[in-house]
């Protein structure tokens, strides 16, 4: 945890947008490692391949697209450190609304999980009860996450792309 | 494109244990953590990986771009089309007890299915997403 406050501090204070992405990459590992640690072995694995991995190589060639260099913001500044400020405080206080950590009869514990915990196997057959959650009590959900993901991956290509062929056309159109 | 013979020699020995863990990670994803969505960034990881040491070209001989791009929409219709199965031997939409003789069988077959298609979708658009970024740069 104390790596993790010292990452995020580097991230603020570099300039240099490679080693930003670099420290960012540290910093999945290490929410990652924290995965682990909370026992949520399936998310640190997510955390571990997506976070770490491929957002940094994302990053990356976004880099060598970009200038690598960040510039100095020509807007005042004072506003969105007062807002950022206001909705970070307002996310702490939503926060202490929540049972306290760990604890047993907390609603999140007493609806449906007891019921996927006990009777998952039965019904699926799948050992792992993330996977039987994820793949087969909540398919629509899935579905949906599978969905999104092709949206954002279409509409990505379609920006980059779209842009490149504006490009070819004008410069055909000068030669 | 030449690069350090160790990072070439390096990358060529590792690639094939990343692809196994791909592989480990989908199909032990009913066992231990792990399921599509992980399988699927692993395995877009290592064609990238190939890709930064050997070129674009060379990854493109592997995965070419139009087989990746034609992959984002079929994951989506794998998972779609399992429900859709489910509905026609008269299940709900992703229903998968219909899916064999017993609903367990089932829901094994209706896991692995729709973890397939999440396999698929995300391997696939990652890899695009990478191979537009990249030709962008040119």
């Amino acid at each position: 945890m104390t790596l993790l406050i010292f990452v995020t501090i580097g991230i603020i204070q570099q300039r240099r947008l490679f080693a930003v992405v670099i420290l960012a990459g540290a910093y999945s590992f290490l929410m990652a490692s924290v995965m682990l640690v909370l026992d949520a072995v399936d998310v640190a694995l997510t955390e571990a391949s997506v976070g770490a991995g491929i957002s940094t190589v994302v990053l990356l060639a976004t880099l060598h697209l970009t200038k690598t260099i960040e510039i100095h913001s020509l807007r005042p500044t004072a506003i969105p450190l007062l807002l950022s400020i206001v909705v970070g405080m307002l996310i702490v206080w939503g926060t202490l609304g929540l049972p306290p950590f760990g604890t047993a009869d907390s609603p999140i514990h007493a609806h449906v999980a007891p019921r996927y915990l006990s009777q998952s196997i039965a019904e699926t057959g799948v050992p792992n009860v993330v996977t039987a959650v994820l793949a087969d009590y909540r398919g629509f959900d899935t579905l949906g996450e599978v969905t999104v993901i092709f949206t954002a991956g279409i509409g990505v290509m379609l920006l980059l792309r779209g842009l490149r062929r504006r490009d070819e056309g004008r410069s055909g159109a000068e030669q | 494109m030449s690069l350090d013979l160790i990072l070439r020699v390096g990358t060529k020995l590792i690639l094939p244990f990343i692809l196994l863990f791909a592989l480990y990670v989908q199909f032990h994803g009913d066992y231990g953590p792990g399921g599509g969505f992980q399988a699927g960034v692993i395995a877009a990881g290592t064609i990238i990986l190939y890709a930064i040491t050997f070129g674009i070209r060379a990854a493109q001989r592997v995965v070419p771009r139009i087989v990746a791009e034609r992959m984002v929409p079929l994951g989506i219709l794998i998972f779609a089309g399992t429900g859709a199965v489910a509905m026609l031997l008269g299940g709900n939409f992703l229903d998968y007890s219909v899916l064999a003789h017993d609903p367990v069988h089932g829901h094994e077959w209706g896991i692995f299915l729709v973890e397939f298609g999440v396999l698929v979708t995300v391997a696939g658009t990652m890899l695009s997403l990478f191979y537009a970024f990249v030709e962008r740069g040119r």
